[in-house]
C-alpha cells in the first residue's frame, strides 16, 4: 500500500467525481425527448428514421404495463436473435477459425447472459466465437442490454418526478435515444483510444507463432476414443508433450471492449478478459476501462437529482454508494496486500502480497481496485482471478454483488436497485418522524412496499435457492474444482453473479454443463426481469401519486443522516440475508486459512 | 368517562389478559400476523422435536418453552392493549339500561320498547327519563345529563333548531320536556358504535399497518430462505443442524419484536385518544392525524375565548370616561350576550354599580336586530344606542366626528372590535371590544411550525381584525370574511396541492368541510350531521383538542417506526450469538466470531431465544405508552430516534444476551 498506489486511487476518485455532473446532465437530456444536444444535427435524422421504420410515435407515451411489455418483447426478440446466431455460427460468415455451432445449453446460457447484461461466460471467447458472433450477436446485445437498463432506471426516475401522471415514457424512444446519443458516441471515442493503446481491431485469422523456447508439459494420455487411460491403480497415465507453436488471437476487439466496459456488460472477448494483454494493453487502458465502468452509473445519480429537482438527494445517494465503494476497495486491497500467511511461512510469497491469479503488470492495487469496481458495477470483466484472492479479499467482490449491485451498480440497474433500498430505508425509518413515509413527496403505501420487496425477495430466493440446490446435488458438486468451504463460495458466487447480472466468476467452477448452464440461465433471467417488472409497476404507481410539498416535517432524504441510514440499510439487509451462507463459505475459509488450511 | 382512570397495569386488566393470550393462539387469529404465525409453527415443530431428540431433550425442551412464551408474550401485549377498551365498553354497557319510549303515533302517545324505535319515529321525553335512542330535538329545550358518554357531570342544554339539537341515546333528561325525531336504528346508535370502537371489535388494520405488515412478512420470507438453505449448506459442509437450532435462529431473526407489538401499538393509540375523550371512528383517522400538513382552526372558541370582551372606553372629546361608561352600561343592560355582560362588568370599574332592569321601569329597551345592527335603551327622553360605525352614523344622521373615526380605525387595526355609543344628538365614544386569545397557543403553534404543520385561522371577521388576531395568536395564515363554503374550497385547494388537512367543527354548515377534511373532528355538542361527517368526535367539545390529536397520531407512527428499527437492528447481535454456536462443532476455528464469549453453543442459542422473548415483555409499556414525542423538525427527530432505537438496537442485545448467558451458565441450564 504505497504512495504511488494511494495517488492512483485519488486520481481515479477525482476523475469519477468530475465526470459525474457533465455526464449526468447529458443523460438528463438524452432521457427527455425534447432534450437538445450538440449531436442533434447528426443523430436527429437517424433517430427520426428509426422511429419511422419501427412505426413508433415518439410523442405517445406508455403506461407502466405497456412499457413493461415493450421492454419484455424487445428483450425476448433480441435474446432469440442472439441464440439463433450462436446456433448457426458454423454457416454464418466471418469465421476464419471455423468454429462450430454452440450446444443448445451453452447458446441458451450465453444468449440469456448477454440479454440480461450479465455476460456470464461459460465459454472461452477466443476458442468458441466467430467474429460474426462476437460483433453481431454479442456486441450489439451489449448495447441493447445496457440501454434497457438505463431506460428502466429512467422510467423509474420519471415515476418519481411526475405527479398525477398515467405514463412513464416511451420505451422505444428511450432505447433509441440512449443508444444513439449516449452509448454509441462514447464507445466510438473509447474504442479509438483503446486502439491507440495497442488493442487489436481486425478481421485477420489467428496468427501462429513459433516459440523461441519450446515447452514440455505433462498431459493425460488418451486412448483412441479420447478417454483418459488409467493405470492399474486407477490413476491417469501421464505423457510428456512438447509445444513449439502458439496461436495468437485476432479480431474486432476494441469495438467490443468499449461497450463491454461502458455498458457494464463485462463479457470478455477473450477468456482471460481484461487480464489479456490485447484486451487491456497498458496502465492507461486499465485506468480508462475502470472509469468507463462506473461513469454512467455514477452519472445516473446526478440525473436522479436533476429530474426530481432535488440535486442534494442525487449527491446523497452518490455519497452512500461512494462510501461503500471506498470501503470495499480498501478492505480488498488491504487483504490482498497482506497476502497469504501460509505462503509467507513457506517463504514463497511475493513481496507485495497475494500475487496468485494476478497479472504482474497490474499488481496488487490495480487488481484489487479493478475487482471492486467490476463487482460494484455489475460488470464482470476481470483483470485478475477473483477465485485466487485471499478469502477476505474474495469476500469483498462477492458481498458487493450480494448487496444487490447497488454500489454504483450496472448502468441503470445500479440506480433502480439502489432505489429499492432507498424506499426500504424511507419506509423503515420514515415512520420515526411521525408521518406516513414519503419519498420525494410521494407517499409510500402498501402497494409500493409490496413491489419493492418483491424485487428484493426474488433476488434472495434465486441466489440462496439455487446455491442450496446445487450444493446437495451431484450435478452441482461434480463441477467443483475445489472442495470444502471454497467450493461453496464458488457456487454461491456463481448464482450471486448471475442473479446480480454481474457475470464475473470464481473460476474454479466448470459451469459449462447442461445443468449449470440452464440453472444459471434461469437465475440470470429471474435476477434481471424479476426485479425490473415489479420496479416498473412501482414506477407506474409512483407516477400516479400527488407530490406532497416538502416542509420541516418531511423525512429528509438528503444529508449525512440519510446517507448513513441508506448505507446501514444496504449493509444490514444484504448482510442479514446472506450472512449464514457467507459464514459457511468465505468466513470459515478465512479462519481455516489463518489456521493453515487451504482449498 | 367514568373508567378513564383505569391503568394499563391494573390487575383487573392483567389477569384476563393472561387468559386471552392463550385464547389468541387460535391459528385462525394468528394467521393475521404472519411473523407470529411463523413463530408459532416453529414452536409447534420444536415441541414435537422434544421427543425426537435423545440426548438433547433438555435443550430442545427449553427452546420450545421459550418459543411458546414468545408467542404468548405477543398475544399478551395485544390482550393488555385491548383490556382497557374492554373495561370501558363494559362500563358503557352498564349504562345502557333497557328503557321504554313515549312514541307519538298519530295524535296519541303510546309507550313502546326502546328497541322497537326506527329512524324517523318521533318520541317525547320528559324530565328524569332516559332518551331512548339517538335523535334530533324538533321541539323544546332541556337540560341533559350526558355523563354516561362524556364523564362530565355538569348537565348541558339541548334545544331544537341550531347547532345544539342532537341528543344521544342513553343520556338522561333532567328538566323540561322535548320532542325528538329518532335518527338511528337500534344497535346503530352512538353508544353502540362507541362500545364497538372501544372494544376494538370493529378494528381494521390501517393503511400504514398493512404496509408495515407486508414489510415484516417479506423480511420473514427472506429470513426463512436464509435459514432453510442452511440445511443443504450444512449437508455440503458435513454438519447437521438440528431443527431446534434452525428454528431458534429463524425466530430470532424474523422481526418478532415489532411483529408481536404491532397491533398493541395501534390499539393503544386509539386508547390514548379515548383517554383524552376523543372517539376515533377508525384507526385510519388516527394515522392520518400524524400526516396532517395544515390545521384549519375556527377563530372563535379555538384561538380566542368564546367571545369578545370590553376592555376600554374611549370617550369623545367633551365626554368623560365615566359618562361614556354610564351610557354604555345603560345601553347594554338588556344585552344578554357575553359582550353585553362584559360591558356592564367593565363599567363597574368606573364606580357605576350594575343596575337591574327592574330598577328602571320606564326604560324601553331596544333589542339588537340584523337590520338596524345596534341595540340600546330609551330612557328619560334620551335614546342611547351602541352599534357598528355605519349603524351609528345612520342613527346620528351622518354626524360623526373624525376624531372618533380615527379611534375606530385604530381599534380595528389592533384586532379589536369598535362599538360606538351615541345618543341622537352626539357620539359619546367608543367601546373597545377585544378578542381574548387563549394563553399558550402561540407556543403551541410554534411547535407545530417546527414540525412542518401550518396553522390557518378561519374567521368571519374583516381582514384587518383577522390579521391582528392572527399575529397575536401566532398562526401562519388566516382566512377572513369566511363563509362556510369558503372553508370547503380552501380544504379542496390545499388537498389538490397534496396536503392533508385537519379541522374541527360543530355546526351543520361545517359538515361538508368536515367530510372533506382528512381529519375532521366533530364536537359532541354539535349537530348530528357534523358528527356523521367527521371521523372523530371530541366528547369534551374542546376545539384545542385537535392539537393533541395530531400529537397522538404522530406518536403512534413514531412508535411503530422506532420498534421496527429496533427489531431489525437487534438481529446483528443474534447472528453473533447463534451462527458461531451452530458452527463451533464442525469448525472450531470459528471461535473468534464468538465475540460475546458465550458459555457454550447451547447456552448461546438459548440466550438469544430468551432475549428475543423477554424483549417483547420489556417493550410492552413502551408500545402502550408510545415513545416520547418531541416537537422537533424531521431531521432532528430522525437523528435522535436513529441513535436511540437504531444504535441502541444494535448494542443492547449484545449486553442482554451476555447477561442471560451468564445466568444460564450459572444455573447449569445448558
Amino acid at each position: 500500500m504505497n504512495a504511488h498506489q494511494w495517488l492512483e486511487l485519488a486520481v481515479y476518485i477525482a476523475a469519477l467525481v468530475l465526470v459525474t455532473k457533465p455526464l449526468g446532465l447529458w443523460i438528463n437530456r438524452v432521457l427527455n425527448l425534447s432534450g437538445r444536444t450538440w449531436l442533434d444535427p447528426v443523430m436527429r435524422p437517424l433517430e427520426k428514421l428509426t422511429y419511422h421504420v419501427l412505426r413508433v410515435d415518439p410523442s405517445r407515451e406508455h403506461d407502466w404495463k405497456q412499457y413493461t411489455c415493450a421492454m419484455l418483447i424487445f428483450s425476448l426478440v433480441s435474446c432469440l436473435f442472439t441464440y439463433a446466431i450462436l446456433r448457426w455460427q458454423d454457416i454464418l460468415p466471418l469465421n476464419p477459425q471455423k468454429f462450430g455451432a454452440l450446444a443448445q445449453h451453452l447458446a441458451f446460457n450465453t444468449a440469456v447472459s448477454f440479454t440480461t447484461n450479465t455476460n456470464w461466460q461459460s465459454y472461452g471467447g477466443e476458442s468458441t466465437m466467430s467474429y460474426f458472433s462476437q460483433m453481431v450477436a454479442l456486441a450489439s446485445q451489449n448495447f441493447f442490454s445496457a440501454a434497457v437498463g438505463i431506460a428502466v432506471a429512467g422510467a423509474l426516475v420519471r415515476g418519481l418526478a411526475r405527479h398525477t401522471a398515467q405514463t412513464i415514457g416511451n420505451f422505444w424512444v428511450d432505447l433509441t435515444r440512449i443508444i444513439y446519443y449516449l452509448l454509441l458516441p462514447i464507445c466510438l471515442v473509447l474504442a479509438l483510444f483503446f486502439v491507440s493503446q495497442g488493442m487489436i481491431q481486425n478481421f485477420m485469422p489467428y496468427t501462429t507463432a513459433k516459440l523461441i523456447e519450446p515447452q514440455t508439459v505433462s498431459v493425460q494420455k488418451t486412448d483412441a476414443n479420447g478417454k483418459p487411460v488409467m493405470d492399474a491403480k486407477g490413476n491417469p497415465v501421464m505423457v510428456n508433450q512438447t509445444l513449439d507453436t502458439q496461436t495468437i488471437v485476432q479480431g474486432p476487439m476494441a469495438s467490443q471492449v468499449a461497450i463491454k466496459m461502458l455498458g457494464t456488460n463485462g463479457g470478455g472477448y477473450t477468456n482471460a478478459n481484461a487480464a489479456h494483454p490485447f484486451e487491456n494493453p497498458t496502465p492507461f487502458s486499465n485506468f480508462f476501462q475502470m472509469l468507463a465502468l462506473l461513469c454512467i452509473s455514477s452519472a445516473m445519480t446526478y440525473h436522479l437529482g436533476r429530474e426530481t429537482k432535488n440535486q442534494k438527494h442525487g449527491w446523497t445517494v452518490w455519497s452512500a454508494m461512494f462510501v461503500m465503494f471506498l470501503c470495499g476497495v480498501l478492505v480488498c486491497w488491504w487483504a490482498e496486500a497482506r497476502g497469504n500467511p501460509i505462503h509467507q511461512q513457506l517463504g514463497v510469497a511475493a513481496a507485495d502480497g497475494n500475487m496468485e491469479g494476478k497479472e504482474v503488470r497490474f499488481g496488487i492495487f490495480d487488481s484489487a481496485l479493478f475487482a471492486t469496481v467490476t463487482t460494484d458495477a455489475s460488470c464482470g470483466a476481470v483483470n485478475s482471478m477473483h477465485d485466487s484472492f485471499t478469502p477476505l479479499g474474495g469476500l469483498v467482490p462477492m458481498f458487493n454483488i450480494q448487496t444487490g449491485e447497488v454500489i454504483f451498480g450496472g448502468v441503470g440497474a445500479g440506480l433502480y436497485g439502489m432505489l429499492i433500498f432507498v424506499i426500504l430505508a424511507v419506509f423503515i425509518a420514515g415512520l420515526m418522524v411521525g408521518r406516513t413515509p414519503e419519498y420525494l413527496g410521494k407517499k409510500i403505501e402498501a402497494y409500493d412496499v409490496k413491489m419493492t420487496l418483491l424485487a428484493f425477495v426474488i433476488l434472495a430466493f434465486i441466489i440462496l435457492g439455487f446455491t442450496a440446490w446445487a450444493s446437495v446435488s451431484k450435478w452441482g458438486t461434480s463441477s467443483l474444482a475445489n472442495g470444502g468451504p471454497h467450493g461453496l463460495s464458488e457456487m454461491l458466487y456463481a448464482y450471486t453473479s448471475g442473479a446480480g447480472n454481474n457475470g464475473s466468476a470464481f473460476a474454479g467452477l466448470n459451469a459449462n454443463t447442461p445443468w449449470w448452464d440452464t440453472t444459471l440461465g434461469v437465475d440470470m433471467l429471474l435476477g434481471r426481469f424479476g426485479m425490473i417488472v415489479p420496479l416498473l409497476a412501482l414506477a407506474g404507481s409512483l407516477a400516479k401519486k400527488k407530490i406532497v410539498p416538502a416542509g420541516a416535517g418531511t423525512f429528509p432524504v438528503t444529508g449525512i443522516t440519510f446517507a448513513v441510514l441508506l448505507v446501514g440499510t444496504v449493509l444490514l439487509v444484504g448482510a442479514l440475508t446472506f450472512l449464514p451462507a457467507l459464514t459457511l463459505g468465505p468466513i470459515v475459509e478465512h479462519f481455516l486459512m489463518l489456521k493453515g488450511t487451504l482449498f | 368517562m367514568q373508567t378513564k382512570t383505569v391503568s394499563v397495569f391494573d390487575p383487573k386488566i392483567l389477569w384476563p389478559a393472561i387468559g386471552d393470550a392463550f385464547i389468541k393462539l387460535n391459528p385462525r387469529l394468528m394467521i393475521k400476523n404472519p411473523v407470529m404465525f411463523v413463530t408459532m409453527i416453529g414452536a409447534a415443530i420444536s415441541t414435537v422435536d422434544i421427543f425426537r431428540s435423545p440426548g438433547q431433550t433438555g435443550f430442545v425442551l427449553q427452546i420450545a418453552i421459550w418459543l411458546w412464551f414468545t408467542v404468548l408474550f405477543a398475544n399478551f401485549a395485544e390482550a393488555v392493549a385491548e383490556g382497557r377498551g374492554k373495561a370501558q365498553a363494559k362500563a358503557l354497557r352498564a349504562t345502557r339500561t333497557r328503557t321504554g319510549a313515549n312514541k307519538i303515533s298519530g295524535d296519541r302517545i303510546e309507550v313502546v320498547d326502546a328497541d322497537s324505535l326506527r329512524k324517523g319515529d318521533v318520541v317525547v321525553v320528559r324530565a328524569t327519563e332516559i332518551i331512548p335512542a339517538d335523535g334530533e330535538i324538533i321541539l323544546g329545550a332541556a337540560t341533559v345529563d350526558e355523563s354516561a358518554i362524556t364523564g362530565e357531570s355538569a348537565p348541558v342544554i339541548r334545544e331544537a333548531g341550531g347547532d345544539r339539537s342532537a341528543v344521544t341515546g342513553g343520556t338522561r333528561v333532567l328538566s323540561d320536556e322535548i320532542k325528538i325525531r329518532i335518527t338511528a336504528n337500534p344497535g346503530e346508535g352512538f353508544l353502540d358504535r362507541m362500545i364497538q370502537l372501544v372494544e376494538g371489535a370493529s378494528r381494521q388494520k390501517t393503511p400504514n399497518e398493512i404496509a408495515l405488515t407486508i414489510l415484516l412478512a417479506a423480511l420473514t420470507v427472506v429470513f426463512l430462505l436464509a435459514v432453510v438453505t442452511l440445511k443443504p449448506f450444512g449437508i455440503y459442509s458435513g454438519t447437521v443442524f438440528s431443527n431446534a437450532v434452525l428454528i431458534a435462529l429463524l425466530v430470532c431473526l424474523i422481526p418478532t419484536t415489532i411483529g408481536g407489538l404491532l397491533s398493541a401499538i395501534g390499539i393503544a393509540g386509539m386508547d390514548r385518544l379515548l383517554q383524552r375523550n376523543v372517539l376515533a371512528m377508525s384507526g385510519r383517522a388516527v394515522e392520518a392525524a400524524g400526516d396532517v400538513d395544515v390545521l384549519l382552526l375556527d377563530k372563535t372558541g379555538t384561538i380566542t375565548l368564546g367571545n369578545r370582551q370590553a376592555v376600554a372606553f374611549v370617550p369623545a372629546s367633551g365626554v368623560t370616561e365615566r359618562e361614556l361608561a354610564d351610557a354604555a352600561q345603560l345601553a347594554s343592560l338588556a344585552d344578554e350576550t357575553p359582550e353585553g355582560r362584559s360591558i356592564v362588568v367593565l363599567a363597574k370599574n368606573y364606580g357605576i354599580r350594575a343596575r337591574s332592569i327592574h330598577e328602571l321601569p320606564d326604560a324601553h329597551f331596544v333589542p339588537f336586530t340584523a337590520q338596524l345592527r345596534m341595540s340600546g335603551v330609551n330612557l328619560e327622553g334620551k335614546q342611547i344606542r351602541k352599534g357598528s360605525t355605519n349603524a351609528i352614523r345612520q342613527f346620528t344622521g351622518g354626524m360623526f366626528p373624525t376624531e372618533i373615526e380615527k379611534v375606530v380605525e385604530g381599534i380595528s387595526l389592533s384586532g379589536g372590535t369598535p362599538l360606538v355609543v351615541a345618543t341622537r344628538e352626539r357620539v359619546l365614544g367608543v367601546i373597545h371590544l377585544k378578542d381574548i386569545v387563549k394563553g399558550g397557543l402561540a407556543d403551541r403553534f410554534k411547535r407545530f411550525r417546527v414540525m412542518g404543520i401550518r396553522t390557518v385561522m378561519i374567521t368571519g371577521d374583516n381582514k384587518l381584525t383577522a390579521a391582528a388576531i392572527a399575529q397575536e395568536a401566532g398562526v401562519d395564515d388566516f382566512l377572513a370574511e369566511a363563509k362556510p363554503e369558503d372553508k370547503l374550497a380552501l380544504i379542496r385547494q390545499e388537498q389538490q396541492g397534496g396536503r392533508m388537512i385537519a379541522m374541527i367543527g360543530d355546526g351543520t354548515n361545517d359538515a361538508p368541510a368536515l367530510a372533506q377534511a382528512d381529519v375532521g373532528v366533530a364536537m359532541n355538542t354539535g349537530t348530528q350531521a357534523a358528527k356523521e361527517a367527521g371521523n372523530m368526535v371530541d366528547l369534551d367539545s374542546n376545539p384545542t383538542k385537535l392539537l393533541e390529536i395530531i400529537e397522538i397520531g404522530k406518536q403512534l407512527l413514531i412508535t411503530r417506526g422506532a420498534l421496527t428499527t429496533f427489531s431489525i437492528a437487534n438481529d446483528v447481535a443474534k447472528y453473533f450469538a447463534i451462527i458461531p454456536a451452530m458452527l463451533m462443532v464442525t469448525f472450531p476455528v470459528i471461535a473468534p466470531l464468538n465475540v460475546m464469549h458465550l458459555h457454550s453453543p447451547d447456552s448461546a442459542i438459548l440466550s438469544a431465544v430468551i432475549f428475543n422473548a423477554l424483549i417483547i415483555i420489556a417493550l410492552i409499556p413502551l408500545a402502550l405508552r408510545g415513545v416520547k414525542f418531541r416537537p422537533l423538525g424531521a431531521v432532528q427527530i430522525l437523528r435522535i430516534n436513529l441513535l436511540v432505537y437504531g444504535l441502541c438496537g444494535v448494542i443492547l442485545p449484545f449486553i442482554g444476551i451476555k447477561l442471560i448467558d451468564i445466568i444460564i451458565a450459572g444455573l447449569h441450564l445448558a
